[in-house]
């Protein structure tokens, strides 16, 4: 938001890119949990470009970002997230597209030193060097320690009205965005990519695990972000829906899984991934009738539901106990 | 003027917006573009994408869950 101003300021014509990896934390939880209702929801993205008075181009990454993320050539963060990697192909892809467009050259929010990994002044060519975007892609926030690029040496923008800053801490770019007159400034520390998540992160590697393979598809990674997940048995898991809003999205995929209710007391709805045996269903429903409203019953009905095809459990609820410490995904 | 019917329908936020962007690209200025969906996300998100990208929204209505937005395409 900052560095856009910063180059608007300067007469540039600039237009926003905004990458959907699938990932990306906004959106999708919005609609998933009921949770902050009053909170109005808002594409954070959309918002900014607004406040700035300039185009947003949104383009869907899904399909060639799982290279990205199954094979990073510069390895992962904290946790899955191979922001250099991640850096480098959203840089690419922008240099694809000012290719297309017409544009001459790019901008980003970076800032030396703030990023642990993907934000090193080592790091900063890397990126610029390996998208192939080269001199063309410009820091506007940190312009002052690096080389110059295209756009200063071509004099399109003027260094020395561009900025040095450096480090974590965030506090010149608080002092910029007021001088800018913004009064909401979002600017989201790592906060924008369930990547960065380590319950998030620990799910997708035991998918991964379950499945013998490093691969994924949009509605795996959905489902990662909804609900209790519980594996029992290394060949089952199941997904239980915390509340109504969940409850609702995984009734979208209904068809696609078994799934259990509990009829005699209300319970949430639950998604289950993988090949039961009898024994394995009855432990199964145990647990959903754990979480259901009859977790203190004596027994409670619970239906389970696969390919239109139902049966009936008659159990004793679990024990808080008796769930596991490792079930928990 | 040129009327055409976007189905996104299941899909989650931002991939609506994306397939209202996309398929606009494809459109003449003054086509309408009418688009169902069942996210509650796009009442926000595509009127603020046609602000920020020149179209003009006609009508957005919330009818039992489903939602029905009118667009006209600018330039
Ligand atoms: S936090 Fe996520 S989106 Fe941001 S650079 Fe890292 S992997 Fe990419």
């Amino acid at each position: 938001m900052l560095a856009t101003k910063a180059i608007m300021e300067q007469g540039v014509h600039v237009e926003g890119i905004n990458f959907f990896t699938g990932f990306c934390v906004e959106g999708h939880t919005h609609a998933i949990r009921k949770k902050n209702k009053a909170k109005p929801k808002r594409n954070n993205s959309l918002w900014v470009a607004e406040q700035l008075g300039i185009k947003l181009h949104i383009i869907d990454v899904i399909e060639e970002y799982k290279n990205v993320l199954i094979n990073p050539q510069h390895g992962y963060g904290a946790n899955l997230n191979p922001c250099l990697d991640c850096k480098v192909f959203m840089v690419q892809k922008a240099q694809q597209w000012i290719e297309e467009n017409d544009f001459d050259f790019i901008i980003t929010g970076e800032v030396i030193g703030q990023r642990p990994m993907s934000q090193r002044k080592d790091t900063m060519p890397v990126i610029a060097r390996e998208s192939g975007a080269n001199e063309r892609l410009l820091r506007p926030l940190c312009a002052k320690n690096l080389p110059e690029t295209l756009p200063e040496k071509e004099g399109w923008v003027n260094r020395e009205e561009l900025y040095d800053f450096s480090g974590r801490t965030r506090k010149p770019q608080m002092t910029l965005a007021e001088q800018f007159g913004f009064t909401e400034y979002a600017q989201p520390a790592g906060g924008c990519c369930f990547l960065t998540d380590k319950s998030y992160s620990d799910k997708l590697v035991d998918l991964w695990t379950a499945r013998g393979k490093k691969e994924y598809e949009l509605d795996d990674i959905m489902l990662l972000k909804v609900g209790r997940h519980l594996r029992p048995k290394a060949h089952f898991k199941m997904i239980i829906a915390r509340e109504e809003g969940e409850n609702n999205f995984l009734q979208g995929y209904k068809n696609v899984f078994q799934t259990m209710t509990t009829v005699s007391h209300p319970g949430p709805l639950v998604l289950i991934d993988g090949t039961l045996s009898e024994q394995d269903c009855w432990l199964a429903a145990q647990i959903t009738a754990r979480y259901s409203q009859g977790r203190e019953a004596e027994q409670v009905d619970v239906k389970m539901t696969q390919q239109g095809e139902e049966k009936s459990f008659l159990v004793t609820p679990l024990s808080s106990d008796e769930i596991a410490k490792e079930w928990h995904v | 003027m040129n009327k055409q019917f976007l189905d996104a329908r299941r899909l989650l936020c931002p991939m609506p917006v994306i397939r209202v962007q996309d398929k606009i690209k494809t459109m003449a200025l003054g086509d309408q573009l009418e688009v169902a969906c069942t996210d509650p996300g796009v009442m926000q998100d595509i009127p603020a994408w046609c602000r920020i990208n020149g179209h003009q929204i006609l009508s957005a209505n919330n009818n039992a869950g489903e939602f029905t937005i009118n667009i006209v395409v600018g330039d």
